[in-house]
């Protein structure tokens, strides 16, 4: 069985002729040739396949791409480019936020999801008021960025880089 | 992955005819992908629900609240009136998973997850979940996971649900189409079995029956509380859960709902341990009465008999922290 599914990703279109057992990460990765998004477990455990879809982060790697016809796409190439960085990639450069790098894409996605989802004043399970405010403290953020490891164990530059670009510095 | 087919389901009759016919519904896949990945699930079509307009939250006449079986878990925890009048719903959702998963997990499909018993995972091994009648090696193996109630000498699993255990605790009913269009609501309880001695056979539903939404009661009030102890501090699966929602009357406890997670094959709740609760003044000696209670019948099978000690300091100390907070 081959399907016929349209993607919206980083602002153009993607015409997909697929088996549906295609996942959005494999389309993504291996007929549309972004390969910025990595595959690590492939079961949804590591987060480094972590894509924006209608405006809402997921991982790709446990979804089917004909379930997302029509869909909107963000993967780390529609959030900068060499040059061009967001502020958030800047941010991980300027604290180390990676060794290897490999699952950098998907922490940056991830991340630049979940910032938008603390301006909707979202809580999280370590927040102490549910309906309050939750200001973005280091547990916030390792809290609301667990579903992404990193192997080696930048943490610290991880969470310095996201608390730093959420606060619109440079430091 | 086995070849399946696929196809989009164009309205709620369309999902259970397809399902009655032999389709496995699709909805956040979260779980249903990551089996069929490993083949410990093989369905040969798929029925993709994502599409119907099932991912509201409405009030219902009686001023509870109807939860679309599509509404994601993050929406769910997020939405005001939940965080407001049902916290520990909220609570249960936002200590499962990670932000990614509950993005695309829905409440139907939280209600129908399996379990993460390894043995079941392993096609290598005998299940008799997965393969009914080859034997369960969880009894005497790695089963530090795994239920201490609730379990028989044929399957020790656990659900693996936050969201189920809150849902319980504030009696929820499921609301279910099937596919002869008719369509009927059962108390939550009533949705899961026991394993007893057809373990593959995990809940009430039918051939074909589509979960279109979950009905909370009207808003009970007083404390809510959800305990989660885990090997780590997020994204893991509870080793011992509790969620509560207890009202103080002039010193003594009006009401108690208390349920339980990562202890039994299904959300776990016991009247007489409400009973015993109910009407008395807060004390370690009652608040360990009822702890005697529930565990009265715990089994531990090696690797997990840590969780009856465990089971019984969590619901003391949640216990302890809710009357605090109440009073």
């Amino acid at each position: 069985m081959s399907l016929h599914t349209t993607l919206w990703i980083n602002g153009e279109t993607y015409a997909l002729d697929a088996d549906p057992r295609t996942t959005l990460l494999d389309a993504i990765r291996d007929h549309f040739n972004l390969t910025g998004s990595k595959k690590g477990c492939d079961h949804g455990q590591c987060g480094a396949c972590t894509m924006i879809v209608n405006g809402r982060r997921i991982n790709s790697c446990l979804t089917l791409a004909c379930m997302h016809d029509g869909d909107e796409i963000t993967t780390i190439e529609g959030l900068g480019q060499p040059g061009a960085m967001s502020a958030l990639q800047e941010a991980f450069v300027r604290h180390d936020g990676f060794q290897c790098g490999y699952c950098t894409p998907g922490q940056v996605c991830s991340a630049t999801a979940m910032l938008e989802e603390v301006s909707q004043g979202w809580p999280s399970h370590v927040s102490e008021d549910l309906e309050g405010p939750a200001p973005l403290s280091e547990a916030e953020i390792s809290e609301r960025m667990s579903g992404n490891l990193c192997r080696c164990s930048a943490y610290p530059g991880i969470v310095n880089a996201i608390r730093d670009a959420a606060e619109g510095g440079t430091t | 992955m086995r070849a399946f087919d696929y196809a989009r389901a164009t309205s709620a009759t369309d999902a259970t005819a397809k399902a009655a016919a032999g389709a496995t519904i699709i909805a956040g896949g979260t779980n249903l992908l990551d089996l069929m990945k490993l083949e410990v699930m093989a369905p040969e079509q798929i029925v993709d629900i994502n599409r119907l307009d099932m991912n509201r939250i409405e009030h219902t006449e009686s001023g509870g609240l109807r939860i679309g079986a599509l509404v994601t878990n993050s929406d769910l925890a997020v939405h005001p009136v939940v965080r407001r009048d049902y916290a520990v719903l909220s609570r249960a959702l936002l200590a499962g998973a990670s932000g990614q998963l509950r993005n695309k997990a829905t409440t139907g499909g939280n209600l129908l997850q399996r379990t993460r018993c390894g043995y079941f995972y392993d096609t290598a091994m005998p299940c008799n979940k997965r393969e009914p009648g080859t034997g369960c090696q969880a009894r005497d193996g790695f089963n530090r996971i795994l239920a201490i109630l609730g379990t028989s000498e044929h399957c020790i699993a656990t659900h693996p649900s936050d969201m189920a255990v809150a849902m319980r605790a504030l009696d929820a009913e499921v609301e279910i189409e099937s596919a002869t269009g008719i369509a009927r609501t059962i108390p939550l309880v009533d949705l899961h079995v026991l394993p007893g001695e057809t373990p593959h056979i995990e809940t009430t539903l039918d051939e074909g029956d589509l979960i279109t939404a979950v009905i909370l009661p009207p808003p009970p009030g007083g404390v809510h509380r959800y305990r989660k102890v885990r090997d780590r501090s997020s994204y893991a699966f509870a080793l011992v859960s509790v969620a509560a929602v207890l009202r103080i009357e002039s010193g003594k406890i009006a009401s108690c709902a208390l349920a339980f997670g990562g202890l039994a094959p299904k959300p776990w709740r016991v009247a007489k341990v409400e009973d015993a609760l109910t009407g008395q003044e807060p004390s370690p000696e009652i608040f360990d009465k009822a702890a005697d209670i529930l565990l009265a019948d715990a089994k531990g099978y090696g690797a997990n008999d840590f969780k009856i000690p465990l089971a019984r300091r969590t619901l003391k100390a949640v216990l302890r922290e809710s009357v605090e907070a109440a009073q």
